[in-house]
Order: C-alpha cells, then structure tokens, then sequence
C-alpha cells in the first residue's frame, strides 16, 4: 500500500540574505548582497499511513511549517524526496490538488467582502463537488461547528474565530483525504477547540482521512493524535505514540497522597513539592516509584494515593531543552 | 463578482478616474485643433471628442489592475491558498476583471452619453469596422491581460515592483494612443509603436471604430493581435513555472 505521507530524506535550505548594522553595512549590501544559507529542515524522514492522525511538535522556527510546505507543494524541497499518495507535492498535479487541504491559522482563503456562503459555493465550483454531496458536507459541517448564524454575513464581519471556523469548513468541502492542518484552533475559545476536535476525530472516523497536524495546545495534540512526530532545529527528535514520548523524556513521577493524620511527619521519604495538612505530593524518580509507594503504604494511614505524569507542557519542554 | 458589487461607493470612485483622463486629454486636443483651424493630424474637433470616448470605453475594457496587486499577494501569503487549489489562479484575476467591467458599465454608460451630450462628437461607423472590432478589443483584452499578468510575476523576484510598474505605465500611456491619436505622433515612433504591443491593446480598436482603418489594415492587425498573445502566453506559461519553483511562500 502507498503511505499517504512519505518524506525520505528531506531537506531545505534557504537563502537568507544578511547585512551587519548602520550605514557602512547598508552601503557595502549595495554592491555586494551577503546571503547565508539556514537550514530549515534537515534530513527528514517520516511515513504516515492513511488513516493516522499524526501530531507534528516543535518549538517556533523548528522547521514545522516548512515540511508541511514541502508537503503540499507550496516549497520545492532543496534535496530528497517527498511524496502524498504517490504524488510529488511540487508537480501540483491536479488530482494531487484535489484530494489534500491546508488550514493555517489566521489565513483566509475566504472572500473577504462577500458572506461566507459565496465563498463556500465558489469552493464547490472549483473542486467539481456535485450538489448533493456539497449540500450533504454543508449540513454536516454547519451543525458541528455553528455555523448557521455566520454563512451570510460578510467575512469582514466575523470574529476571529467566528472566521476561523469557516476557514476550516470551507478547507473540508471537497471532503479531502489529506488536512493538514497548521494550528487549526488558533483563535477559538477553549468550547469551540473542544467542538472542532471532536470534529477532527469524526471527520477521521468517518471518512479514512489522513490528518498531519501541528498545534501549541497540547490538549489538541493529546485528544486526536496517538502518535507525534517532534521536530526540533530542523531534524526529527522523535517519532512514535504520545505515551512513548512521556515515558522516554519523564524522569519523574507526581505521587499525591491524602492522610488520615495530619500531622505525621513526611521527611526522609523523598523530594516534597507540596504539603498542606492532609495532603502532600512527592516528585520521585520514574524508576523509583514503585517502591516508594509501597514503602508510603506500609509505613502510613494512607486515604488516597495517585500517581501521575507531569503535565504534557513540561514534558514537550523538557524534550526541546534536553536537545538545544 | 459579487465582490465587486460590494462597495458601491469605491467602484463609483475609481470610474471617475478613469474618465477624467480621457476627458482631459480630448479638451486640450480639441482646444489645438481649433486653434489650427480645426483640425490635427487628420482629426477634427468633433473627432477628438470621438476618438477620446471610444478610447475610454476600450480602455475600460481592456484595463487590468494586477500588477498592482500581485506583490501584495505574495507578500501576505494569499498565493499560497491559490496554489493549494487544483485551479490556476489566473482564472480567478480573469473572473473578477470581466466582472469588475460588467458592474462599472452601469457607470460608464451613463458618463459616456454626458460626454456625447458636451462634446458632441461625430462618429463614422461603419458596418465592417463595427464587427470587426468585437473581436480586436477581446483580442486587445487578452494581449492586455496575459502580458500584463506576465509582468506581474516580476513580484516573485523582486519586493519592489512599484519602479517597474511606473514604467510600464509610462511605456504604455504613451505607446497606446492616450496621450495623443498616433497619427500626431512623429513617424519615427509611430514605427516603434507599431513594433510594440501597447497600440493593439487600445489605439487600434479605437481607430478601427472610428474608421480611420482600411479593412486590409484591420486584419493584418488583428493577425498581428494573435501574434502577441501567443507570444505573451507562451511568456506566461513558460515564467510561471519559474516563478512558482522558486517562490519560497514568504510571509507566512
């Protein structure tokens, strides 16, 4: 079977021109143009299968953006190969064309002075989308994300948000096989993201659809995608499920307690981070944990006890500052 | 076009631009050839008037605005969502220029009998000029569009295309018969001019409706029409994929 997304090896390399500061250096740039070459992406392999919902993580300027550049065609790789469905994403071909999406925050592909809807219709005319699979996806589309109140007003109209869901809707009319989406939940309230994930899910359910996406909300990241890929300076850090990802770059373990006795006395167990009356919280060594429970449980009256990993956030930062 | 319906008040606006041009240029002809006795060039007054409406209304059909838009449209990274569909964008520039012209007739018409109601001019039309103009001013629009288009894609190299647009702007106000009819032009550059596609983007549809054109000059220039717009497509076909290759989607 042909993966739907393939990179083998890829790599790009921007010319960026460079001028020192104050006017000798703006003088000399007029006869001689300094550019250096930056290395945006280096060396990236990835196989995503078609039906994966796939996480792509990195810090800004990590080379994110330009891959999925490179993915849809928009930026022709310096070397190696990419390829979507068995085509290479810079020929643009147009079957290629119809069958992908791109969604990047805050950028429109909707008519900015006409209602939404027109934009919608203009998008079905483009993609060849017969009437009643358009008015089909429409309806579906409308229910999950709201957007009864919005298709006629003008896009100049709209909030932020409100806009950002037609984007997304307006990016899925033609039913695409591939999204990629560059931080789709930008701008939406904490109960839109939530919506639109589930949307994402389902659309994923639904339809087979591949989904790369990248996202600086992990709540995002841990809701649809069971593997991520961290990309970091350019090359892969690491590639495999969001659970591998904590147990690899997670030291430590936050073990909570609550006591029957306030008043027993915890040092000499381990590094306390917190400690009111009854309860307490312990930040122990991942290979340790499990003794040091056992060891709380038999020493102490113990009501309850969990265990749990630090939040997503932490570790994600961890795992950029490990590398920098 | 159902954008270009939106703002009424600007659409308004920019006509009138493009009507006091012409209507500047046919009173000061005017004035000069009343001062020579009536006439100039082979053009009387009334003929003035004449050529300076037609012109406006050919002018308006043939303009296009691209070159001033296209670097912006890569600048903000607007390009970038044309690229993703499986349509080249110039169909969309073509959709909202015929468009555009389609809602500003509602203006030009209206202006165009004022200006004949003032200036009385005197057509001489005819019927073989008369169909024989459909096709050159399509022909005209579409050399106008595709090389102009073609230019536009100097954006992808360079930021600053504002120097290159004036020139080009200055080139073909001169060279297409605004500034003045090209038979008032020495013959030195009425030669030029006739190497140069800007006359078949404006003056000659102009002079064909207004006669002043044997039917054999009439046809050798719409052959030489279709020269320019296969050179000027096979020139667009030939850039875009350049330009596209090495556009390195700035600004987003």
């Amino acid at each position: 079977m042909v993966a739907a997304v393939l990179a083998d090896g890829l790599h790009k390399t921007y010319q960026v021109p460079v001028r020192g500061a104050g006017i000798q250096a703006a003088l000399k740039s007029l006869v001689h143009r300094e550019t250096e070459a930056v290395q945006a992406v280096k060396n990236v392999n990835l196989e995503i299968a078609e039906g994966e919902v796939v996480g792509f993580l990195g810090p800004n300027g990590a080379g994110k953006t330009t891959t999925i550049k490179m993915l849809t065609g928009l930026l022709h790789p310096t070397t190696g190969i990419a390829q979507v469905f068995g085509y290479q994403p810079a020929k643009r071909e147009h079957q290629f064309l119809m069958q992908i999406t791109l969604v990047m925050g805050q950028r429109n592909q909707l008519l900015w002075d006409i209602p939404v809807i027109d934009s919608f219709d203009r998008n079905r005319v483009i993609y060849k989308v017969s009437k009643t699979d358009y008015e089909k996806t429409l309806d579906e589309l409308v229910a999950l994300l709201d957007l009864d109140s919005l298709l006629h007003k003008p896009v100049r109209n709209l909030s932020l948000g409100e806009r950002m869901k037609c984007e997304i809707a307006v990016a899925l009319l033609h039913r695409p096989r591939m999204l990629f989406l560059d931080e789709p939940t930008i701008g939406l309230d904490v109960t839109m993201q939530r919506k639109l994930r589930e949307f994402i899910t389902q659309y994923n359910q639904q339809t087979g659809a591949t989904v790369l996406l990248t996202s600086h909300y992990m709540a995002d990241v841990q809701a649809l995608c069971k593997r991520v890929i961290v990309i970091h300076h350019g090359s892969i850090l690491f590639d495999g499920y969001l659970d591998h990802l904590v147990q690899r770059f997670t030291a430590h373990k936050t073990i909570s307690i609550k006591l029957s006795d306030p008043l027993v006395d915890l040092s000499g167990y381990g590094e306390l981070i917190t400690r009111s009356e009854e309860q307490a919280a312990f930040r122990i060594p991942n290979r340790e944990a499990a003794n040091f429970t056992s060891r709380l449980l038999r020493d102490l009256d113990i009501v309850d006890l969990t265990v749990e990993d630090p939040p997503i956030e932490e570790i994600i930062e961890s795992v950029f500052n490990q590398s920098a | 076009m159902l954008a270009q319906i939106q703002y009424r008040a600007s659409g308004v606006i920019w006509m009138i631009g493009s009507i006091i041009e012409p209507v500047i240029f046919l009173v000061v002809w005017s004035r000069v050839a009343r001062a020579r006795g009536g006439e100039v060039g082979g053009y009387a007054e009334n003929e003035f008037a004449a050529y300076y409406i037609v012109l406006m209304l050919v002018n308006h059909v043939t303009f296009t605005w691209i070159m001033h838009v296209f670097q912006s449209r890569i600048q903000f990274g607007q390009l970038s969502f044309q690229l993703m569909r499986p349509v080249h964008p110039i169909h969309e520039d073509l959709s909202d220029n015929v468009a555009y012209k389609i809602v500003q007739l509602t203006v030009m018409l209206p202006a165009v009998i004022i200006l004949i109601l003032i200036f009385q001019p005197k057509f001489n039309f005819e019927m073989w000029s008369l169909l024989l103009a459909v096709p050159a001013i399509i022909l005209a629009l579409a050399v106008r569009f595709t090389l102009e288009w073609t230019l536009a894609l100097v954006a992808f190299w360079t930021t600053r295309v504002n120097a290159i647009n004036q020139s080009y702007f200055a080139i073909i106000m001169f060279f297409s018969g605004r500034v003045a009819p090209m038979a008032l032009l020495p013959v030195t550059i009425q030669s030029i001019a006739s190497a140069l596609p800007f006359y078949y983007m404006i003056a000659f549809p102009v002079e064909l409706l207004l006669g002043k054109l044997t039917p054999a000059q009439a046809l050798t220039n719409i052959v030489i029409q279709l020269g320019w717009l296969a050179f000027a497509l096979m020139l667009l076909v030939s850039l875009w994929k350049v330009a596209v290759k090495q556009y390195s989607a700035v600004g987003n």
